[in-house]
C-alpha cells in the first residue's frame, strides 16, 4: 500500500507534531472505551501519556469520571492507519451498485409470513 | 497560484461548503479551507485555555470550602474543568497543532482565554455566583457548539455540556442556601451577584455590529447564534432565576419589555471588557504566572515519566531478544 493511503487519521499528516524519537513530549494515544458488557469498544478521543499504563490511567481519569466505561483500550496514534477520504468515491465504489445485497431488493407477496 | 490549482481549490471549497450547508460534519482528514482550520484552532485552543485557567479562581476555595460535601463537589468541578481542557486540546490537535505549541501560546500571552477568569473570587459566595452565572453563560454559548460543523469539536462539546449542567446547579444551590441564611450570608450572596453579573454578561463577546468575524463563522456553522442573541437569552433566563434567590441583578435599567417579550437591560461597559482582554484586569498577571509556574514545576515529572517509559521499553526489548536467542 502506498504511503499516502496509510496516514494517521487523527493528526494532520502534513503538520503532525508527534514524531517518533521526539525528546520533548509524551506521545499521543487514541482511547477506546467499552461502555458496558456486550458492547464494542468505541473511540472517545485522545490524550498524551509517557507509556501504555499511564495512558490507561489517564483515560480513566479523563473519559470515565462518571462510570462511562468498564474496559479501556489505548493505542499510540501513530500506529493507526486509515483510508483516505479523498479517495472515498472509488474506494467504496464496488458496493455502490449491489442493491441485491439488501433484503428489500426482493419483491415477494405480502401473504408470505415469517420471512 | 496557477490557473489549474486555483480551479481545484475552488472546487474543493465548493464541496466543503456544500457539506457544511447540508449539516454533514467535517472530519480531520477532509479537505478544509486554511482559514477554517485557523479559526477553529484559535477558537478551540482559547476555549481549552479558558477551562484550564478557569480552575484557578476555584482552586483557592477547595481548602476553604465550608463543608466536606462542598469540598468534594468543588474538587469534582475543578477536575471536570481539567478534563474539558483536555477534550478540547485533543480536538484542536486533530487540526495539526501540537499540545506544546498551544501551551506555549497561552504562556507567552499570544493566545487568549475567557476574560472572566481575570476577576478575583474573594468570598465563598463567589463559588455560587461563578457556577450560576459564569457556567450558565458558558452553557448557553456551548450548547449550539454541540452542532458545530467540525466533528471532533462538536463531539467534545457534547461531553462538556453533559458535565457542565451539574456545575451550574451546584452553584445556584450554594447561592440558594446563602439566600436563606443569616443577614450577613444574604449580603455576601448579593455582593457576589453584584460583582459577577456584568463580567458574565460580557462573556458573550462584543455586540454583533462590533464582531466582524461572526458572519464567516456562521457561514461555516462554527457559530449558530449571534453574540447579542445569546446574551439576550442569558439576561432573560437570569432575570427570572434571581427572583428565586430573593436577590437582584445590579442593573437599574433591567425591565420586562412586553412588546419584545424580552428584558431590556442597561449599557455594557465595553471599556472594561477590552481593558481586561488586553491584560489589565484585576488578576491577569496572577493567573498567567500561576499557569507558567505550574507548568515549570511539573517539567521534571514529565521528563522523568518519559525517561522511565523509555527505560522500560528498552528493558522489554532486551528481554525479548534474550528469549529469542
Amino acid at each position: 500500500m502506498n504511503e499516502n493511503k496509510t496516514m494517521n487519521p487523527i493528526t494532520n499528516p502534513i503538520t503532525n507534531p508527534i514524531t517518533e524519537g521526539d525528546v520533548q513530549s509524551w506521545p499521543l494515544w487514541e482511547v477506546f472505551i467499552r461502555s458496558r458488557q456486550g458492547l464494542d469498544h468505541k473511540h472517545v478521543g485522545s490524550l498524551h501519556a509517557a507509556d501504555a499504563p499511564m495512558a490507561i490511567e489517564n483515560a480513566r481519569d479523563v473519559y470515565t469520571r462518571r462510570m462511562e466505561g468498564i474496559s479501556i483500550w489505548v493505542v499510540e496514534s501513530r500506529f493507526i492507519h486509515a483510508s483516505n477520504p479523498d479517495e472515498a468515491g472509488s474506494f467504496y465504489d464496488p458496493a455502490n451498485d449491489k442493491v441485491y445485497r439488501h433484503p428489500t431488493f426482493y419483491d415477494l407477496p405480502d401473504e408470505l409470513k415469517h420471512m | 497560484m496557477d490557473k489549474m490549482s486555483g480551479m481545484f481549490a475552488a472546487a474543493d471549497e465548493k464541496v466543503f461548503q456544500d457539506k457544511v450547508d447540508r449539516d454533514i460534519r467535517i472530519e480531520p482528514k477532509d479537505w478544509m479551507p486554511e482559514a477554517y482550520r485557523k479559526t477553529l484552532i484559535r477558537q478551540i485552543s482559547q476555549h481549552a485555555h479558558s477551562e484550564i485557567v478557569g480552575m484557578l479562581p476555584e482552586a483557592n476555595w477547595i481548602t476553604r470550602a465550608p463543608s466536606l460535601k462542598r469540598k468534594a463537589t468543588l474538587i469534582a468541578k475543578v477536575q471536570d474543568e481539567a478534563g474539558h481542557g483536555l477534550y478540547l486540546y485533543s480536538a484542536a490537535e486533530t487540526l495539526g497543532i501540537g499540545r506544546d505549541e498551544m501551551i506555549g501560546q497561552l504562556h507567552s500571552g499570544k493566545a487568549k482565554y475567557s476574560s472572566i477568569f481575570n476577576y478575583p473570587a474573594i468570598s465563598w459566595a463567589d463559588m455560587g455566583a461563578i457556577g450560576w452565572l459564569v457556567d450558565g453563560a458558558a452553557i448557553l454559548n456551548q450548547i449550539p457548539l454541540c452542532r458545530a460543523s467540525y466533528g471532533p469539536y462538536a463531539r467534545a462539546m457534547v461531553r462538556i455540556c453533559k458535565e457542565e449542567s451539574f456545575h451550574q446547579r451546584q452553584g445556584f444551590e450554594i447561592l440558594l442556601v446563602l439566600s436563606r441564611g443569616s443577614e450577613a450570608q444574604r449580603r455576601m450572596c448579593q455582593d457576589a451577584i453584584d460583582r459577577w453579573w456584568w463580567p458574565s454578561v460580557m462573556m458573550f463577546g462584543p455586540n454583533d455590529d462590533a464582531s466582524p468575524n461572526s458572519a464567516q463563522s456562521m457561514l461555516w456553522k462554527i457559530k449558530r447564534f449571534s453574540n447579542d442573541e445569546l446574551r439576550q437569552r442569558f439576561v432573560d433566563v437570569c432575570a427570572e432565576q434571581v427572583k428565586l434567590l430573593g436577590m437582584r441583578l445590579p442593573d437599574e435599567q433591567l425591565s420586562w419589555n412586553a412588546e419584545r417579550q424580552q428584558y431590556d437591560f442597561g449599557p455594557i461597559n465595553w471599556e472594561e471588557f477590552w481593558n481586561v482582554i488586553n491584560g489589565n484586569g484585576p488578576c491577569n498577571k496572577e493567573r498567567l504566572t500561576a499557569r507558567v509556574q505550574a507548568h515549570a514545576d511539573g517539567a521534571w515529572v514529565r521528563e522523568a515519566a518519559l525517561a522511565h517509559a523509555r527505560k522500560n521499553a528498552a528493558r522489554q526489548k532486551k528481554e525479548g531478544e534474550g528469549k529469542a536467542a
